[in-house]
């Protein structure tokens, strides 16, 4: 069949923020879903509240929203862009959930929108757990004994038949949240209460444990003409019980016999039909129980998903590109392989090496929660790696992780505590297993334990093994023989030099002595059958190279890795838009990385694609091999940041900014002198290695002072201080961490605006970017922080000081490329906070928000063009130039994972804890920043009750703020001593107990819903503690919750806009239309 | 391979490869660069080889390999056959304790009632295909390649199976002029080398392919119905399309990634034959309807009387 042409438009559903669970594996799927239909001549518009994704760029589809993901607005785009078309299957669960939420409501049928790809019966039937067992059942699949309960008698009832432990899965929920295990009674009661307060319907699935059986999932695909096909097999090294997100996940699958695998593969085909997913990709999940094979079904995706993603990136073969291509009609045989350029997509990708996924954990984000894996997803990220065995794939995907040392266990561990360490699934539980095997445990008493399959833990055997002949010889003695194993084998440098007592250099010279290098192979779909015309590769140590590098000019970009807190897709958005302009200006684009979720690790973004670790070994590798003219680290965060200073000392040539550059910005005192020479004013500041030195340190600077380690990332282990014994704390305990590496102290700006800044510079001419002021006050670590573009409330004067800062910076650190500028304005002083030149988190934020792809424009900068030969919409201020955004504002808000982590404080600090942001953007700022809210699921109320206590400083503040929001209409209830505060300036409020005075107090009338949007500013360590369950609950309820002053003037602003003005949408392309024909008609900005 | 597993985990498991395969004296070349090998058979097409552990020098080896006959030309058929007719009882391994049969929706739709007696040509015929008649009613006798037309009929079979097998189908004459004798007197459906002969015998030609098709995931089209089946394959020569008298035999089955012949069946006369292996084991069992057809072909043959021109009992 070939494409419809009854259609013309087609909108599609973006999945909105990070969040854990739902990352970037669907910008990756979306982007590729707007390419594909584009490239069939279609119209594609684009909602996605998400402004740090590929697919929002401007270029990727013809309509681009930024909007929240919410009915309403949507339903709105809807009406004014007139869609044929909704194609719901690459926007995550997010994405699929409002599709239904539209078909059921009426929405696509008033506007004779058609849901393709999936149907609204198929999306249903593969949703509802109950029906989706129904399903397997009718043709003749076995599945988990379960039942559907909506209240706890029923539930307590039916745990008591299928016995203990039993499964607890809420309904419609995403990644699992509030899915759990219980395995006893008194656990039972608990956790489904909890399970049915998750479920939006407040529905759960209570299930017969499958624990510790195989865990199998299916890629598989299908078109109109019924035509099947599996993509891909996936085992989980972790048994069931894990997560498959949170377990180590091996392709294809290894301990299945093609019996037993195709038997798998006939259910697939037969789960697809009966549920009714015509066209697309799809997901299913199988357990197998180890000792019997009985196979049951777990469930199905009828969409492209995380594993779908990891899928492509394991098999070469796009399945989100052919999934779009697949709704509008085609049938796979009439799609052919772009890697092959003359096969059919009607086919199986063969694999013809090991793709192992580990994910990324951050546990150390959130002090007081659980780390044992289970059937919730905690996982922040992932990390994948190609090896030609399993034990290769595995060595190189734990070196992917971050950081790279090698993971060392305590000395002394007694066989208890190894016991102890493999029985409960944590994020260090592979560690604990080589540890184990090392140390003697049998692997019989191993695989009881974990239940993961011995075939698995032989590999690991193998490992150790090997390890322990190493062990055994010195770098210098070590035979070609054995060198060659344990690199065969998957084992780093830095691991062998651990084993030998040497550096890596030394091991890696010792390699170049025996002529022991990789090789590259490539990734092509068919186990080189066919010639492949798509240059994906990786290392590993056999006899053939088929890299086949070009002659032409090149330049090699490295990644960011796993996505982390701190740093996620923004870095991933820029190392593409790196490759798409270099490669516009006609160099070769290398790009090396290891994380599948992401756009950059599509074979499509850059020319040549190497996924591989982000280690120094491994690129070195990369580069020797490719020669390329400039090596661009800046773009992915502070994993090849890190490795800059020694790729240059190994002679590769970094281009951009210097890494001297930006290791003098990350050297807290040399940066410090400079500033002064340059006379910025900065925070007093000072470091410490000891105690009693921190102690006079901060005495010195004056309390409160902020207290962190050098070399940060998303304000890693960071404290605002208010007394000195705290200081003294943190710096015994950060010597206990590891070796001495200076404590930073720094005053601590109380009541500062913070403003970031994104500049370009060449080396002799500097742009601003952009002036982003945060609604947060200091002291909130920007990545949490809402910001605002342009700025809001700083005074002409404190802009001209920031723009001639900003530049003088820019020219003292010699920045080409990007630079990023963190100030603080406190009382009318323009303070520096810190400089990082390089791509910041902020950058796609700033492009979406003036129209001008920053990212790209200092690729060609670092390439060696200069700002003046490039069309940029510049215009002179305080004498430098700036890209202005004069007709709206941006308001760019971050999203949480705190409903994954219970019992964690949600409070703001300057520890970095969003996963995501959403952006929101309007003519009006109150309403920009209600959209912002809105999009990151706090829900500004336009009418009900308030509830506000707030510290004394703010006291004075906040009589303003109550008596506007009284203005509009809310109820205000405070705590006594704010409540009097109101009564005093004549403000109604009704005066309701704190938690510990009294019931029914605050969150009791939480929890009864009888509060619509809350206040709560504390300040200082005691009142933290004091008001964390208002803040727990406030989470728990779905409450907004607004933790300073600034931003609830912000949502106060915003609230009224949204009673004023309703609501409006706006298509990026029309925004920057708007801008650019203004740039013409005026010629400063201000 | 690449890597070879010294231990087994599975819970049908009774002993591990390397113990069986040196029970049954198999050689296993492993911890070499495949892909390389892969690649060297690609580019410069099938080759013949050596297998040496003791040392001898390459020169020598290279010498050894060129003595080796090339495969084209070569009869190898009669050598791996069976010397003596057996009957196979045998149906598909449960692999299992499941509710679930791997057959479902096959033959499990098929009667009980009515069986079909089948004699299979063992030109080196893959166990599976035998499993997978036996699942679809018939009572299978297994005859040796060089079985003559008049004795096969002679056992008064329901229809005729032409095996899978090794080698040139050229030289395997003897068989060509069977098929040309049981044509039209018996309903015959033949895999891979099976499928070749037929192709002979209709008169067409066969050409050996460059590095032909292994593996499990070769894309086939059912010209018929237009549906891509995935399916395994393992043979060097292939039937010329263009060689079949087009008003006799039609082509069934395509493949899509090099678009050779991969199944034909008679206009009039109760034959059709698949290039690639519907039994798969090891591949995807999407092609097991053929033998469906099969019994659907000899049913219609046998439940209607004598043979008669009759189009495919699907249609």
């Amino acid at each position: 069949m070939p494409k419809r042409t009854d259609i013309k438009k087609i909108l599609i559903i973006g999945s909105g923020p990070i969040i854990i669970g739902q990352a970037c594996e669907f910008d990756y799927s979306g982007t590729q879903a707007c390419k594909a239909l584009r490239a069939d001549g279609y119209i594609v518009a684009l909602v996605n509240s998400n402004p740090a994704t590929i697919m929002t760029d401007p270029e990727v589809a013809d309509r681009t929203y930024i909007e929240p993901l919410i009915k309403e607005y949507v339903t709105e785009i809807i009406a004014r862009e007139r869609p044929d078309a909704l194609l719901p299957t690459v926007g995550g669960q997010t994405g699929l959930n409002l599709a239904v939420e539209l078909a059921e409501s009426g929405v696509l049928e008033k506007y004779h929108v058609e849901m393709i790809g999936a149907s609204l019966r198929a999306i249903k039937v593969a949703e509802d757990r109950l029906w989706f067992k129904d399903a397997c059942r009718k043709i003749g699949l076995d599945v988990p004994a379960s039942a559907l309960v909506n209240n706890a008698q029923d539930a307590m009832r039916l745990g008591d038949q299928l016995g203990y432990p039993v499964v607890i899965r809420p309904s419609f929920t995403l990644g699992g949240t509030g899915g759990s295990i219980a395995y006893n009674r008194e656990e039972f009661a608990e956790s489904i209460t909890r399970a049915l307060e998750a479920s939006p319907v407040h529905e759960a699935l209570v299930e017969e444990s499958v624990l510790g059986w195989k865990e199998y999932e299916l890629e598989v695909m299908r078109d109109f003409r019924d035509n099947f096909v599996v993509i891909c097999s996936i085992e989980n090294f972790d048994p069931m019980g894990v997560h498959t997100g949170d377990s180590i996940t091996v392709a294809p699958a290894q301990t299945l016999t093609d019996k037993e695998y195709q038997r798998m593969r006939d259910a697939s085909a037969a789960i697809i039909r009966e549920v009714g997913v015509e066209t697309g990709g799809s997901n299913i999940q199988f357990a197998v129980q180890p000792e019997t094979g009985r196979m049951v079904v777990i469930e199905m995706n009828p969409r492209v998903s995380r594993s779908s993603a990891l899928a492509s990136k394991a098999t070469g073969f796009p399945i989100a590109k052919i999934a779009a291509r697949l709704a509008v009609g085609m049938s796979l045989d009439e799609i052919t392989n772009d890697i092959t350029r003359k096969t059919p997509a009607s086919f199986e990708p063969t694999i013809d090496y090991v793709v192992v996924k580990i994910p990324k954990w951050q546990f150390e984000k959130f002090p007081g929660s659980d780390s044992t894996l289970g059937t919730q997803m905690k996982s922040v990220g992932e990390v994948m790696a190609i090896g030609r065995t399993f034990k290769e794939a595995l060595q190189k995907g734990i070196r992917s992780l971050e950081p790279h040392t090698p993971w060392r266990a305590p000395a002394e561990a007694p066989a208890s505590m190894l016991r102890e360490k493999l029985a409960t699934p944590r994020p260090d539980r592979i560690h604990w297993l080589l540890v184990a095997l090392e140390r003697g445990l049998p692997a019989t008493e191993v695989c009881e334990l974990t239940k993961i399959d011995p075939w698995f833990i032989r590999q690991l055997e193998e490992i150790v093994a090997s390890n322990r002949r190493a062990a055994g010889v010195t770098v210098e003695t070590a035979s070609r023989e054995l060198l060659r194993e344990v690199k065969r084998m998957g084992a780093s440098d830095e691991q062998l030099a651990a084993i030998w007592k040497t550096t890596p250099a030394t091991v890696r010279l010792q390699r170049a002595r025996w002529g022991i290098a990789p090789v590259f192979k490539r990734v092509d779909t068919c186990a080189a059958e066919f010639e492949s015309y798509t240059p994906y590769l990786y290392s590993t140590y056999e006899d053939e190279d088929e890299a086949d590098p070009q002659a032409r000019p090149k330049i090699v970009i490295l990644g960011s890795g796993p996505n982390r807190i701190g740093q996620g897709i923004e870095f991933d958005y820029c190392c593409c838009h790196a490759a798409f302009a270099l490669r516009e200006d006609g160099f070769e684009t290398v790009m090396v990385n290891c994380n599948p979720e992401t756009v950059s690790t599509d074979y499509d973004t850059s020319d040549r694609l190497y996924f591989e670790p982000l280690t120094l070994e491994d690129v070195l590798a990369v580069v020797e091999r490719e020669k390329p003219q400039g090596v661009i680290v800046q773009f992915g965060g502070q994993t090849p940041l890190n490795l800059a200073l020694e790729l240059k000392r190994n002679g590769v040539p970094i281009i951009g900014t210097a890494p001297e550059s930006i290791d003098l910005a990350e050297d807290r005192r040399r940066f410090g002198r400079l500033l002064e020479e340059l006379r910025i004013p900065q925070a007093r500041n000072g470091t410490a290695l000891v105690p009693e030195e921190a102690a006079r340190v901060a005495a010195e600077i004056g309390l409160p002072v902020l207290v962190r380690p050098s070399y940060v990332l998303g304000g890693r282990a960071m404290v605002i201080a208010y007394d000195v014994n705290t200081v003294q704390e943190y710096v015994a305990q950060a010597a206990l961490m590891g070796p001495a590496k200076p404590v930073l102290i720094d005053q601590f700006l109380e009541e500062a605006t913070e403003v970031d800044v994104d500049a370009l510079a060449d080396g002799t001419d500097v742009v601003i970017g952009g002036i982003m002021e945060h609604i947060e006050e200091a002291g909130v670590h920007s990545g949490d922080s809402s910001c605002v573009l342009p700025p809001v409330s700083l005074t002409p004067s404190v802009k001209a000081r920031i723009r001639d800062y900003t530049k003088r910076l820019a020219m003292a650190l010699r920045v080409v490329g990007l630079m990023n500028v963190q100030y603080a304005i406190q009382r009318d002083i323009v303070y520096v906070l810190e400089v990082n030149p390089r791509a910041s988190r902020t950058v796609p934020y700033v492009s979406k928000a003036t129209g001008v792809p920053l990212a790209k424009v200092a690729a060609r900068l670092m390439a060696g063009r200069k700002l003046a030969e490039i069309p940029l919409p510049v215009v002179q201020v305080d004498g430098v130039g700036e890209i202005p955004v004069r007709d709206y504002h941006a308001v760019k808000s971050p999203v949480f994972p705190f409903n994954k982590f219970r019992g964690v404080d949600t409070i703001l600090g300057p520890e970095m804890r969003s996963t995501g942001e959403v952006m929101g953007i309007s003519p009006d700022f109150g309403q920009a920043f209600a959209k912002a809210q809105l999009a990151a699921g706090q829900r500004l109320p336009k009418q009900g009750t308030l509830f506000l206590s707030v510290n004394d400083r703010d006291k004075r503040h906040v009589i303003a703020l109550a008596k506007e929001l009284a203005e509009l209409g809310f109820k205000l209830l405070a705590t006594r001593g704010t409540a009097a505060a109101l009564r005093a300036a004549g403000v109604d409020a009704e005066s309701v107990y704190k938690v510990n005075e009294g019931r029914p107090n605050i969150v009791d009338l939480i929890k009864t819903a009888k509060v619509d949007l809350i206040i709560n500013t504390p300040l200082g360590r005691e009142s933290f503690y004091d008001e964390k369950s208002i803040r727990r609950a406030a989470v728990r309820y779905n409450i907004p919750c607004i933790t300073t002053l600034s931003a609830a003037h912000a949502a106060a602003r915003g609230i009224r806009a949204m009673l004023d003005h309703g609501l409006e949408v706006a298509a990026l392309q029309d925004l920057h239309r708007v801008r650019t024909v203004a740039d013409h008609s005026t010629s400063s900005a201000d | 391979m690449r890597e070879f597993s010294p231990v087994a985990s599975n819970w049908r498991s009774t002993e591990t490869t390397h113990t069986y395969l040196s029970r049954h004296n198999v050689p296993v070349i492993w911890d070499i660069d495949t892909r390389a090998l892969v690649r060297h058979i690609r580019i410069a097409g099938a080759m013949r080889g050596v297998l040496a552990t003791d040392g001898t020098p390459a020169e020598q080896l290279i010498f050894e390999a060129r003595n080796v006959p090339p495969m084209t030309g070569l009869e190898l058929a009669g050598r791996v056959s069976c010397q003596e007719a057996y009957p196979w009882t045998k149906g598909s391994i449960e692999v299992a304790t499941s509710p679930w049969s791997e057959s479902m929706g096959e033959a499990g739709a098929a009667d009980e009632s009515k069986r079909f007696r089948v004699a299979a040509y063992d030109f080196g015929i893959k166990q599976n295909i035998l499993r997978l008649l036996v699942d679809h009613n018939c009572d299978v006798t297994v005859v040796p390649a060089n079985t003559s037309a008049e004795d096969v009929l002679a056992m008064k079979p329901d229809g005729v199976f032409l095996s899978n097998g090794p080698g040139d189908p050229e030289p395997v004459t003897y068989a060509v002029e069977a098929i040309g004798k049981l044509l039209g007197r018996v309903p015959i459906f033949g895999i891979c080398l099976g499928h070749q002969l037929c192709g002979l015998a209709l008169g067409g030609k066969t050409y050996k392919l460059k590095f032909g098709h292994h593996g499990s995931n070769h894309p086939v089209k059912n010209l018929l119905t237009g549906q891509v089946e995935i399916t395994a394959q393992n043979h060097g020569f292939v039937v010329d399309p263009e060689s079949l008298p087009s008003h006799d035999v039609e082509v069934t089955h395509e493949n899509l990634n090099d678009h050779t012949n991969e199944g034909m069946r008679h206009r009039s006369l109760p034959l059709f034959s698949v290039q690639y292996h519907p039994e798969a084991s090891p591949g995807p069992h999407d092609s097991h309807y053929l033998f469906h057809e099969f019994t659907n072909l000899m049913k219609d043959n046998k439940f209607s009387g004598a043979l008669r021109r009759h189009h495919r009992a699907n249609e």
